[in-house]
């Protein structure tokens, strides 16, 4: 389960960027994860929540929102755009499962559907990343 | 704000050196030095972990003849160990075909394998680099404060071009360097020695070309026995590791 990890830096990330601000305590951390992550949400909901049960009273009664920011695919040679679920239907088990891993190994093992070109960009749809914290001063 | 930037330094702790196997130069050997260093302080009781970041020409695995592992995965990923080395490299992701990454995708990938990778306690991670100073190097300069670089040449003037010009970067953003290796010297010639003292470096001396070494490829003991690594273990000795 590399969701632990990936929960843990949301966490890290929340509490350096709740030290900047001068936040004593996180109210809310809303987290977008790229569809491409594909990531088990609840794993990584138990992830985050016995993570913050090992911290401090910053995170004590954090409420985590999570969304899913859909994928967009784009080549960058024929200009078609498709997201990941048209991809994943081509993809074999292992393939799908190494993506999951490391998002960017699309462009190994996925071509545009259109043109057939590996020269295609991830618009949206990865990574890991905390959209806002609310918190009190 | 990409969150799994933080938690890079968390998963890097525990590692008391780090040393980035570069040059400026491609197919100088950096490969075959970052995966013998690694094989050579293993065998001398270290912990020891090498990351491949040759992402485009990954070529530690087929040194190292790595076949049929995968990482395990707990609160991460745990690199599989293999002849004493923890390996990493994205041949696990791609199943060895073409790799074909612009820019943004190479830091991503970076960010990724650095954020989700579970070395555990190490004496030292080694890291193969790709040629040159594009992305993957200057992800490594600003993602992992603490890597010292060691630099391969080989006794060409085509070579040292390309690598003075990585040593010059170095040096100027204050990163530390161990040294220069001479790889592939096939005669006496002082030019690769003379040009980095110039340059107020530490030249840590020469391997010699070794003719029987491709047959080492892909077999760690017998690489462990090669003149290369007699040469690379002699220049070793001279900074202490």
């Amino acid at each position: 389960m590399h969701e632990w990890a990936l929960a843990e830096s949301i966490l890290v990330a929340a509490v350096e960027a709740a030290e900047k601000e001068k936040l004593k305590i996180i109210s809310e951390i809303k987290i977008s994860i790229g569809e491409l992550q594909q990531i088990e949400q609840d794993i990584f909901e138990f992830a985050l929540e016995e993570i913050i049960k090992t911290q401090g009273d910053k995170l004590k009664n954090v409420k985590t929102v999570i969304e899913t920011e859909k994928s967009t695919l784009k080549c960058k040679n024929c200009e078609h755009t498709w997201d990941f679920s048209d991809m994943k239907k081509k993809l074999n088990e292992d393939e799908s499962e190494a993506i999951h891993f490391i998002p960017e190994v699309a462009f190994v093992h996925a071509r545009c559907p259109k043109c057939g070109s590996p020269d295609f960009e991830i618009m949206t749809g990865r990574g890991v990343s905390i959209t806002s914290i609310k918190g009190e001063r | 704000m990409d969150a799994r930037v933080s938690v890079i330094d968390k998963r890097l702790k525990n590692i008391k050196r780090i040393i980035s196997v570069a040059s400026g130069k491609g197919g100088v050997g950096k490969s075959l030095v970052a995966s013998s260093l690694a094989l050579n302080l293993a065998k001398k009781g270290f912990k020891v972990g090498l990351l491949d970041l040759d992402l485009y020409g990954p070529s530690s695995h087929i040194i190292l003849g790595v076949k049929d592992v995968f990482p395990k995965e707990e609160k991460g990923i745990i690199p599989p160990n293999v002849h004493g080395i923890n390996f990493m490299s994205i041949v696990y992701f791609t199943e060895d075909k073409p790799s074909p990454f612009r820019g943004i995708d190479i830091s991503n990938i970076i960010i990724e394998l650095l954020a989700i990778t579970q070395w555990g306690l190490l004496d030292f991670l080694i890291i193969d680099m790709p040629p040159g100073m594009g992305d993957e190097t200057l992800d490594v300069i600003r993602f992992i404060k603490k890597s010292e670089f060691l630099v391969v040449s080989t006794p060409s003037k085509v070579a040292l071009g390309a690598v003075s010009k990585l040593l010059k970067i170095l040096k100027e953003l204050k990163i530390p360097i161990i040294g220069v290796l001479e790889n592939m010297s096939m005669t006496r010639s002082s030019f690769i020695k003379n040009e980095i003292d110039s340059m107020d470096l530490p030249y840590l001396g020469c391997i010699s070309f070794d003719n029987a070494l491709e047959e080492s490829i892909g077999k760690p003991n017998k690489l462990l026995e090669s003149d290369f690594m007699k040469d690379l273990d002699d220049l070793l000795e001279g900074i202490n590791l």
